[in-house]
């Protein structure tokens, strides 16, 4: 039987019409209430972290945002002031925590520059190869956390099964899944897993065809679109003033990489795209992030391709431990070993600001030395940070669950913001 | 190639008081009065262009005169060139202009450098503690701040302040 002949359903989408149009009309309606304030987060599922925001709301729609944050500080540029060079690397795992490797790789970067030290080309090639893979296990975690606060849950399984396995990997390679400290100033703490090349291909293959899946389930999906296009756009203008980098100024068009405009190790040597969108949406910041995954497959390609043998480490006498059988069958190794051990690794006094393109932006050291084996002064730029100061103008006069959309394409992590 | 120092050299002679070019960063010590005047010749000029400021840094220096040092590192997309700027200031005038009128960036991370080291910036609309909290004592990365003090946390406030 037609379960419309029994004259129940009709009822019911009547009844529904009548009440759609009644909803209609209240919001049509300019309230007589006043602002209300709304608290959201620190400790909310879709406030990624420990993010905190006062909300200014009229019905549903945000008229003032004041975010708060510090929640995650944890002295990370003083402890750094009191530790030697090498001991800092563990602390910067925390920074971006979703993408650890590009932390170490950018603190070691900065470290050598101030010689500057020659690092081996395997060394270089490594780095690459860990960074690309950080950055397309750091977007998937945006893009599929940014989908389950829109209600698509589908797309967090397809991304963190082969995350899962990239971070198998991670573990394989340093003994860790999160807190790598894998790098080393001059080098690496050690040489690959046997086997990674094919292991890395597999991932690779498991990686693009969740992004191609999730691209799928995404693109075009009127959802999808709808909660996200036009929602929190920025101009080009604004977004340069804000420092924006990374996806989200690509997002608005601006083509600027620090992988293509100053080129570290041998990303020359790479052929591939940079990604930029047009309207600086949350919709393109998804699919900037989309592209540059596929973008980052390619290159990880070539970079197994390419990567040449041989050592792991630097043989400068200032930062590298001497083999063993020279601290046993020599004087000049025992000493050198334990002036290392003892003393430290020194870099010259002075001062640099490195850079290095990480997963959500510019990721810069800036760090002054007195010649001691302590860092005099650590200042980190994390992208975050100038990116989330936008977030209350992005927000302005949308709905309140836009808030959390934005906040998802965003990508705010708040190990890096709070330092 | 040191563009963008000789031309701030050739504009404001005086005002420039250090410069220097270690590991290829360009570097100007530039006097107090003179800074928001400079970063908005460098950010205005057709040729320079340093349209994003990346990162301002606080420092602290104890056995200088002037103590404290607040560090900008601009970008200009155009020239594709870095540039880092000091202002040095003493302990007891610790106050600087602020350059949110040039870049929205600088207003967290004016309220940073304040937060860690007490600089005031003059003319900032919302100069409050950015990472510690407003009860906070002190300023935590001076050099004078013991690092293992612990700071007696105050009882949470109401969840919404107006």
């Amino acid at each position: 039987m037609d379960p419309g002949d029994n004259g129940i359903l009709p009822a019911c989408r009547q009844a529904g019409a009548t009440l759609r149009m009644t909803i209609q009309e209240d919001i049509a309606k300019p309230l007589d209430a006043e602002p209300m304030l709304v608290n959201l987060g620190p400790s909310h599922p879709a406030m990624h972290g420990t993010l905190r925001v006062v909300l200014e709301l009229e019905g549903e729609t945000i008229l003032n945002a004041i975010p708060e944050i510090g929640y995650l500080h944890r002295c990370f540029e003083k402890e750094s002031e009191v530790k030697n060079y090498t001991q800092v690397i563990p602390y910067t795992d925390r920074l971006n925590y979703l993408s650890p490797l590009m932390n170490n790789v950018g603190y070691c970067m900065a470290v050598e520059k101030m010689w500057p030290l020659e690092i081996p080309e395997r060394v270089q090639w490594i780095r690459m190869l860990i960074c690309e893979l950080s950055r397309i296990m750091d977007h998937m975690v945006c893009i599929g956390t940014n989908a389950v606060d829109i209600g698509a849950l589908t797309n967090f399984w397809y991304l963190f099964n082969p995350r899962e396995k990239l971070t198998d990997w991670v573990e394989a390679l340093c003994g860790a899944r999160l807190t790598t400290t894998y790098t080393r100033i001059g080098g690496l703490m050690r040489d690959m897993p046997p086997n990674s090349k094919s292991f890395l291909r597999e991932c690779l293959r498991d990686t693009l065809k969740a992004v191609k899946d999730t691209t799928g389930l995404l693109q075009k999906n009127r959802i999808f679109m709808d909660r996200t296009q036009g929602v929190g756009a920025i101009s080009a203008e604004d977004a340069i003033s804000y420092g924006f980098t990374g996806p989200c100024l690509r997002a608005c068009g601006v083509d600027y990489d620090i992988r293509k405009a100053h080129p570290y190790y041998f990303y020359d040597d790479l052929d591939w795209d940079v990604p930029l969108g047009r309207c600086g949406d949350s919709y393109d910041r998804v699919l900037v992030r989309f592209e540059e995954m596929i973008q980052s497959c390619r290159m990880v390609e070539q970079i197994l391709e390419k990567m040449p043998e041989g050592p792991i480490m630097t043989d400068h006498r200032d930062v590298a431990l001497p083999a063993k059988h020279e601290v046993y069958g020599s004087i000049e190794g025992i000493i050198q070993q334990f002036k290392i051990i003892m003393h430290g690794i020194k870099p010259p006094a002075g001062e640099i600001y490195s850079y290095t393109e990480a997963a959500n932006g510019e990721l810069g050291f800036y760090i002054v030395s007195d010649g001691s084996d302590k860092p005099y002064r650590i200042k980190v730029r994390p992208p975050c940070f100038a990116i989330y100061q936008a977030y209350p103008e992005l927000m302005k006069g949308e709905l309140i669950a836009d808030a959390v959309a934005i906040l998802g394409g965003l990508n705010i992590v708040a190990g890096e913001l709070d330092r | 190639m040191q563009l963008a120092l000789d031309r701030l050299k050739e504009n404001f002679g005086p005002a420039v008081l250090e410069t220097d070019n270690q590991h290829g960063n360009e570097t100007a010590v530039i006097a107090k009065d003179k800074i928001v005047e400079v970063i908005r010749f460098l950010r205005d000029t057709e040729g320079l262009e340093f349209n994003f400021m990346m990162d301002l840094a606080g420092a602290d220096y104890p056995e200088r005169e002037e103590r404290f040092e607040v560090v900008y590192h601009l970008y200009s997309l155009k020239i594709k060139k870095r540039i880092r700027l000091k202002v040095r200031v003493a302990e007891n005038q610790l106050v600087i202009p602020t350059i949110i009128s040039l870049y929205k960036a600088a207003n967290w991370f004016e309220r940073e450098a304040f937060d860690m080291y007490g600089i005031r910036f003059e003319g900032h609309p919302n100069l409050k503690r950015i990472l510690t909290f407003d009860e906070f004592e002190g300023h935590p990365l001076r050099k004078d701040y013991p690092v293992n003090k612990r700071p007696k946390i105050p009882t949470p406030d109401p969840l919404i302040k107006v």
